[in-house]
């Protein structure tokens, strides 16, 4: 099929395209790395009037660390982020979990902003966003606002972005020393959006684990810091006793629905399975 | 007489390769007509629904220039079709026109078609077109369709049942009561398609000055296009041309006659002008056909010693919403019950085929035909009778071969077979997976909690299809194939086939073939076909027939031509033509091998200088032979496909760590064609073992219809593939090629059916459900504890 018509428009500064998007409030989209935007617009499930690609802006491209913070723009692709030795330093959460985001085509153009904006709750970025605790710049004409990831995803495709927002970047705590992270997910195939997943993150004491963060994505609408079967885990040594109380947590919080990929039962099995192995991972990479 | 080694046999690349890797295929969709409309259709939503009204003014209103066109205006130029079989006179199938005209009977049917300067306007038009629609029961789950109670999926029709056949032999009720061992599985085999890269693609350009109509598309069987446009757009024969460019795949789905394709063609006649339409992803999966969808409940009785003593397969198929028009629509059913068991000795067998309606797109021919299912059936019960009887899987097969002195003969189901290798190919296949070795690596992980599973598969695929099988059905495809070879007067050759390329490479095989003949390199034979004005009649691609039909033909063509060029050769040297050979690009001595005179200079004199021939020699230098399969119906290949794979039993996940496949397909032109058509076939057959499915909702609505939903295989799943070959050339033609194009697909689902099984079995767990799923395999787990 071919997209419905509309108006492109490529502006070279961000008070341009945050000027457009109050302007056209509600009628336009933004075009980053277009590998979502652009099936939906030639399968008419969207049809915008408006789109803006911000593809010249470099205010909104570059990884950096600052202050334990590392500073993901929203234009950074997600080739740029999987080989980014700052990204392998300070967040191996997302480096362990960049080799999954679709294929090669896909990430040399899709991007760190793109999908977490996009919210789909089958994507990776978002869920380990919601695992280290990530926050959000959003800019508009109305000025700056930062959100913290745990709050950002609102439901399927739905954000805190009002219509006239922009996602700048995201800004993810650098991991602290003592601290491990674990990315494990369940696909029909690679690069498939995944059954289930989980992102796991604490600090490890031996085999105890404190501070400890999992988050589940892949059933239900939106990633979720599983708080539940967090706390199940934490401050306790690593057994098969703790492994079932995590995965009964999980059972209990874990609301996913069932597709014809797989049923709400199975995607919760599988979140069960993944997080006590992400965990024996975690453990054993040190 | 030459040094040089025969073309035929040698792994020489083939000669598009280069030119489709560096981006200059020219594909239907790259070609440019002035004055072209584009072409795009109003489908049904709805699997089944009385069409109440049509109006096109919103249309119009959206697009001034667009141009609306109903079934009922297409059938005014356009007669509709029957998927009927003459020799079968049980089989129904209600009438079918090009775009649906009163009712739709499957989501996606096209029921108006809508013309503008650009795929865009049309589509914008299309969307705009208001149709008044009154919904009907729909027929869309297979098996209820045959239910007392299940909806029509055409009401006139009264019933769903459009075919029933049985086979039998002997007394398989006796003989499975006085089994020491049997076993049954109910199995079901989901609906799937073929999906090739470049989707189906059609321009019509009708020129009313001379009533010529010239079509340029994605077919793999132009003839049988260029037949159907002429009867049922009433444009005589001559006057219909179908031309191929390069075709990007077609596993079989651009056989068919589709609807939309026709309707192109009767939208250029009704305004005079080309007209185009291509299938994007999307249409693909709610307008090609669909293939497989079975259920098949089996059971097979064995001796205490493993012999087999009876078997019996019961199989529930489905067309779909229409019986495909012109070509065989029975047979993804009756290959299941002919084909089961062929490899095994057996004299008592039933089978028994229901084919029913459903309302979804229609079921076609999808490469392999049934022989997967066939396949699978008998490989996973025989599996499950060496467990029972406590015989390894590889001697059970070998104790059950037909044995060497057996042939020729005629199965239980049927099938005629000469000489096989059965015994041959498996125990190359055993050598080449290490088989013992992985046994032993099996055992010892099961100890440690890995279930890791083997798979042998014994498979045969039917090629070559003679008339034996079409003619009798009055389906208007020639199973015969032709070729004109003709020397150039640089010496060269050009050869001009029926065989249509589709990305097989076959045209570099009849390159070799003929190359062989007229004793010049490969690289010295130009091959071209794809146009049904130009080139011999013929089939064109399926029942992997290429090589064996269509090059056999070459190879016939070629001895004609090289028969002319020494009878030419000796008039000018004055010598006996018996005396004389080609090599070398000449023509030599054949006692010597000393040259004589060159193929350049032949064709120098041949072409422009006969006023120095002696009186009365007229030089032929081009000639055209035939071949259809005169002495057997069809070339039976065989061969052995193993699969070796570890199942997470926590995920229900499938790894696959090896694929291993001994074929047969006679004598071997080019081996590097061969390995890449059995590596694609495995691929395929992957594909229905683990991932693809056509997955429908009660009503009929497709829930998968994009390539994020339908999963095909893809590298990062798929292990290595290694491909061993026997020869055993098939008797009857110079040649001795069978064909190789679908083994992959045959033999691989069973491979991997029944290596999950082996995996499975120490947990109590079995599935025989295709595709295996994780779920599928977590529910098979969690209902064996």
């Amino acid at each position: 099929m071919k997209a419905p018509r509309f108006s492109y428009v490529r502006p070279e500064s961000l008070d341009s395209v945050l000027e457009l998007l109050a302007e056209h409030e509600g009628e336009a989209r933004i075009l980053a790395g277009g590998q979502s935007l652009m099936p939906t617009l030639n399968m008419r499930l969207s049809e915008p009037r408006l789109l803006i690609d911000i593809n010249r802006i470099d205010a909104l491209k570059g990884i950096s660390l600052e202050d334990g913070t590392v500073r993901i723009g929203a234009l950074a692709r997600h080739a740029e982020v999987l080989e980014s030795p700052l990204a392998a330093e300070h967040l191996p959460l997302i480096a362990d979990a960049m080799p999954h985001v679709a294929h090669v085509a896909v990430r040399n153009r899709g991007t760190f902003g793109g999908s977490i904006a996009l919210a789909d709750p089958a994507a990776e970025l978002p869920a380990c966003a919601v695992a280290l605790n990530a926050s959000f710049v959003l800019a508009s004409t109305r000025g700056r606002r930062t959100v913290p990831a745990r709050s950002f995803f609102h439901g399927l495709y739905e954000t805190e972005l009002a219509e006239d927002e922009l996602l700048v970047e995201a800004r993810i705590p650098a991991i602290a020393p003592g601290y491990r992270s674990a990315f494990m997910e369940f696909a029909r195939r690679h690069g498939d959006f995944a059954l289930a997943g989980v992102c796991c993150h604490a600090r490890v004491e031996g085999c105890v684990l404190r501070d400890v963060s999992l988050a589940c994505f892949g059933g239900e609408d939106r990633p979720r810091f599983a708080a539940a079967a967090s706390a199940a885990a934490e401050g306790r040594a690593w057994s098969e006793e703790v492994k079932d109380a995590v995965k009964a947590a999980l059972g209990g919080e874990l609301e996913p629905e069932g597709t014809f990929h797989a049923s709400a039962e199975t995607r919760v099995h599988l979140a069960q399975v993944l997080a006590a192995r992400a965990v024996d991972r975690m453990l054993a990479a040190g | 007489m030459t040094d040089r080694p025969e073309a035929a046999g040698r792994p020489l690349p083939r000669g598009s390769a280069r030119r489709l890797a560096a981006g200059r295929g020219r594909y239907a969709d790259d070609l440019r007509f002035p004055g072209l409309l584009h072409l795009a259709f109003v489908r049904s939503p709805h699997a089944h629904a009385r069409i109440v009204k049509i109006d096109p003014a919103p249309a119009l209103a959206a697009v001034p220039a667009a141009k609306v066109f109903t079934g009922a205006d297409i059938a005014a130029v356009c007669t509709p079709w029957q998927g009927k079989m003459d020799h079968l006179p049980t089989l129904v199938s209600p009438p079918q026109h090009a775009v649906a005209v009163d009712r739709a009977v499957w989501q996606g049917e096209p029921v108006a078609a809508v013309a503008a300067a650009s795929r865009a306007l049309a589509e914008d038009a299309a969307a705009a077109v208001a149709v008044e629609w009154e919904p009907l029961p729909a027929a869309a789950v297979r098996d209820r369709t045959l239910d007392a109670d299940a909806a029509p999926a055409h009401p006139e029709l009264g019933g769903n049942l459009a075919y029933a056949a049985a086979i039998r032999a002997g007394d398989p009720e006796a003989a499975l009561a006085g089994s020491a061992h049997v076993v049954e599985a109910c199995f079901s085999f989901a609906r799937h398609t073929g999906v090739p890269l470049e989707p189906r693609t059609v321009i019509a350009d009708y020129d009313p000055g001379e009533g010529r109509l010239t079509v340029h598309g994605s077919h793999q069987a132009p003839w049988h296009q260029q037949d159907t446009l002429s009867r049922h757009l009433g444009i005589p024969e001559h006057l219909v041309r179908v031309v191929t460019p390069d075709i990007g795949g077609g596993f079989g789905i651009k056989l068919h006659i589709y609807g939309e394709e026709i309707a192109v063609s009767a939208v250029s006649r009704i305004l005079g002008r080309p007209v185009k339409y291509t299938a994007d992803r999307l249409e693909s999966f709610i307008s090609d056909i669909q293939a497989r969808d079975q259920r098949v409940e089996a059971r097979m009785g064995v001796d205490a010693d493993g012999a087999i003593r009876g078997l019996s397969v019961d199989a529930l198929s489905s067309f779909g919403a229409f019986a495909s028009y012109g070509r065989a629509p029975v047979n993804e059913g009756m290959m299941t019950i002919s084909m089961a068991g062929g490899p095994y000795a057996n004299g008592h067998y039933e089978g028994r085929l229901r084919i029913a309606f459903q309302n979804k797109p229609p079921s076609g021919m999808y490469r392999a035909v049934g022989q997967p299912i066939a396949c699978a059936v008998t490989e996973q019960l025989l599996d499950r009778a060496a467990h029972a009887a406590g015989i390894d899987p590889v001697e059970m097969r070998r104790r059950n071969y037909w044995a060497e002195d057996a042939f020729p003969l005629r199965t239980p189901g049927g099938i005629a077979m000469d000489r096989l290798s059965l015994r041959q190919c498996l125990d190359r296949l055993v050598a080449m997976m290490g088989y013992d070795a992985l046994r032993a690596e099996q055992a010892a992980l099961r100890r440690s909690g890995v279930y890791r599973g083997i798979g042998v598969a014994t498979f045969l695929e039917m090629t070559a299809i003679g008339a034996e099988r079409y003619g009798p059905a009055g389906a208007r495809i020639s199973t015969q194939d032709g070729a004109t070879v003709r020397l150039e007067p640089s010496g060269r050759v050009r050869c001009v086939t029926s065989v249509i390329e589709i990305g097989q490479g076959t045209l570099s095989a009849l390159a070799q073939i003929v190359a062989d003949r007229l004793g010049v390199a490969p690289e010295d034979v130009g091959v071209v076909g794809g146009d049904t004005a130009l080139a011999p009649y013929g089939g064109g691609a399926w029942a992997s027939r290429g090589l064996t039909i269509g090059g056999e033909a070459a190879w016939r063509a070629a001895e004609g031509l090289r028969a002319n060029i020494l009878e030419l050769a000796g008039s000018i040297l004055q010598a006996d033509p018996a005396g004389l050979d080609l090599a070398g690009g000449a023509v030599c001595d054949r006692a010597t091998g000393e040259t004589r005179i060159t193929l350049a200079e032949i064709g120098r004199i041949g072409h422009f200088r006969q006023d120095t021939l002696p009186p009365g020699v007229q030089p032929e230098l081009a000639v055209t032979r035939h071949y259809a399969p005169d002495d057997v119906p069809f070339a039976l290949a065989n061969g052995v496909q193993g699969s070796s794979l570890e199942v997470d039993a926590e995920t229900g996940g499938v790894r696959l760590l090896g694929h291993w496949v001994v074929e047969d397909c006679g004598r071997i032109v080019n081996p590097l064609l061969v390995e890449e058509q059995i590596r694609g076939g495995v691929v395929q057959g992957i594909g229905g073992a683990l991932f693809e499915e056509c997955r429908y909702d009660e009503h009929g609505q497709l829930l998968n219809g994009s390539l994020a939903d339908y999963l095909v295989p893809m590298a990062a799943e798929l292990p290595d593939i290694h491909v061993g070959h026997v020869e055993t050339p098939l008797r009857g033609t110079a040649l001795g090629a069978k064909g190789a194009g679908e083994a992959g697909t045959v033999g691989a689902p069973a491979a991997v059916l029944l290596a999950v099984n082996d995996a499975l079995r120490p947990l109590g767990a079995q599935v025989s459900s295709l595709p295996i799923t994780p779920e599928a395999v977590l529910n098979a787990i969690a209902a064996a504890a």
